[in-house]
């Protein structure tokens, strides 16, 4: 019998988005593997017995709670290790973010475990699973299959697909965690901090967004016109907004935000992994970058190799005329 | 106070990397450089020696790979660390994240690090995950991703983006702790630096010299098996216009976006 186990992260009593994605795929494999998806969610007195059946709706099966810290990996290692040696789970399965890396990596070098990241597909073959993951900047896709007790698959974000399987609720399991003396030692002294002001990027039908070629932060005023013209909203990359150039509210990828306006028109993004899964379902995607290696070429619909500081002015000025016409 | 940086050899940005299909391994050959994200470990580790406010003994500079992966630690160096560690033995050849994390760990605990650095990433393996695995083996606290690190005595506070936000975590030493790329702007070696670099002491490691178990490594020692390697489905190239003259490259761009109706 094969049996998963999924790690779902919630915060201000909502779960997820991607641990709800790797629950409803969990679901769908241990079907075919002839087990069950099980859940394990950590946190404080909060988290109630309804809000943790619910998790059923995506098609787990039972639910594991544990009394620890929320939002640092090492407590959850502890919690996962306990519950895979007391019910021999086959497989770790985890959705895209920065959480899951840690705690999966964490998990697969307690448990002596194969772990695959940045996974996109996993199919079933021969009783088995087998995690397929990108590689070489997406040029390439890798399959890795498990040897051992234990599989770790690390999800890319929005790999998974959040599908609501049937109706019945998860048994809620209580878990006693006895935390290893490191992991007591990382303290959350803040979390969830939002800098910068609150700006909405999710609802736009079109997203002008800036990366590290903008060269300043003045360089987001350009875009603002842009986007003001076409009617749209701006958008940011990670590498931006940890420079203090644009709010956090507003970033796309890994840490941030997904969208998929109509149109989006990155200007000075390189196009890192990372920003990419934030935004390659986009409809029409546009790209002005100077380095015409730049990895955004790989990916866009129409790619403008050039300086943004010449081209951007102008684009907004021709827009606003064919508007006004 | 010890700061050991881990530092990995890649392949150059600006090579073609392919896969080996007699070994399924990353052909390793061709040009090589000192990862990128490494440098911001080792500046970072610069940071807090010539911070002040605590008194930093050494930085060393330790690595896993063949033969040339030697010239990622003369890098290392040339940077600002104070010495440097190769660990390379046959055997640890094909291992996977978990027996590379665990090779290391038993590497650095002959160190005895109060804080280990390490970047965010590997610019050819994309794994993000090394710290952790090494962390748990260590029994360190850990935390990747930093952009931010103040040191006190014994301590850390360190900022990161998490998926709700900035987290503010409080971390004991000794720790290990991965660094984002806009954690600093690493510096550029003198050519003093660089010169002095190969004269810094480097010392070699088997994996007999660091109590490796060496069934726990290499190929044999890896619980996991990647192949079948093949092309992502192809997405049809989009158009590309090269920025010459432009009032033209605006107008090419605007009847692009008019024939989708974007405008």
């Amino acid at each position: 019998m094969s049996n998963i186990l999924v790690y779902v992260l919630h915060y201000e009593g909502e779960f997820n988005k991607n641990s709800l994605g790797a629950v409803s795929e969990a679901a769908k494999l241990a079907s075919e593997l002839g087990g069950e998806a099980h859940a394990i969610v950590v946190g404080d007195d909060g988290l109630t017995d309804e809000f943790l059946a619910g998790l059923g709706k995506y098609g787990a099966t039972k639910v594991f709670r544990a009394k620890a810290p929320e939002g640092l990996a090492q407590p959850v290692v502890d919690a996962m290790a306990k519950v895979i040696d007391d019910n021999g789970h086959s497989y770790a399965l985890f959705g895209g973010g920065l959480l899951g890396f840690e705690i999966g990596a964490g998990l697969a070098a307690r448990k002596k475990a194969g772990v695959t990241m940045e996974v996109t597909e996993v199919k079933v073959d021969n009783g088995e699973l087998v995690a397929s993951r990108p590689i070489l900047q997406d040029s390439m896709i890798s399959e890795s299959r498990y040897t051992g007790d234990l599989g770790v698959i690390i999800g890319r974000l929005n790999a998974f697909e959040v599908a609501e399987r049937n109706g019945a609720s998860a048994t809620v399991e209580d878990v006693d965690v006895e935390l290893s003396p490191f992991s007591t030692k990382a303290k959350m002294v803040q979390r969830g901090e939002q800098r910068g002001a609150d700006v909405n990027i999710e609802d736009a039908d079109v997203l002008i967004a800036g990366g590290r070629g903008l060269g300043k932060p003045e360089g987001f005023e350009q875009l603002d016109e842009l986007a003001a013209a076409f009617g749209g909203a701006v958008a940011a990359t990670r590498a931006v907004v940890d420079a203090g150039w644009f709010p956090y509210a507003g970033q796309i990828g890994q840490t941030g935000k997904t969208v998929a306006p109509k149109l989006y028109l990155a200007a000075g993004i390189s196009g890192a992994i990372q920003h990419k899964v934030g935004m390659q379902n986009s409809e029409n995607i546009v790209a002005i970058n100077k380095d015409s290696n730049a990895p955004i070429f790989e990916f866009s619909d129409l790619g403008i190799v050039g300086d943004l500081n010449k081209i951007v002015p102008k684009l907004t000025e021709a827009v606003k005329a064919k508007k006004g016409s | 106070m010890k700061i050991c940086v881990l530092v990995k050899e890649v392949p150059d940005a600006a090579v073609e990397k392919r896969i080996d299909p007699s070994t399924g391994r990353l052909d390793r050959t061709g040009e090589k450089n000192l990862n990128p994200f490494d440098t911001h470990a080792i500046e970072a580790a610069m940071q807090i020696k010539e911070g002040g406010a605590v008194d930093v003994d050494e930085v060393v500079a330790v690595t896993m790979g063949p033969e040339s992966a030697v010239r990622a630690l003369h890098k290392a160096v040339s940077l600002g660390a104070d010495r440097s560690v190769h660990l390379t033995d046959e055997a640890l050849a094909g291992s996977d994240v978990a027996a590379t994390g665990y090779a290391l760990a038993q590497t650095l605990a002959a160190e005895q690090p109060d804080l280990v650095l390490l970047g965010q990433q590997s610019d050819d393996g994309e794994c993000y995950t090394i710290g952790a695995v090494v962390a748990d083996h260590l029994q360190m606290p850990s935390l990747t991703q930093v952009i931010k690190i103040d040191v006190s005595d014994g301590n850390l506070r360190c900022e990161r983006q998490a998926e709700y936000g900035y987290d503010t975590v409080d971390i004991e030493l000794p720790a290990v702790i991965s660094v984002g790329d806009a954690i600093n702007e690493p510096r550029y070696p003198s050519l003093k630096a660089i010169m002095g670099a190969k004269k810094k002491p480097l010392d070699t490691k088997a994996t007999g010299d660091v109590e490796i178990d060496v069934a726990m490594v290499g190929g044999d020692g890896s619980q996991v098996a990647c192949g079948n390697f093949h092309d992502p489905p192809q997405k049809e190239a989009g158009q590309i216009i090269e920025d010459e003259d432009t009032a033209e490259t605006v107008e090419k761009i605007v009847a692009w976006l008019d024939e989708r109706k974007l405008i």
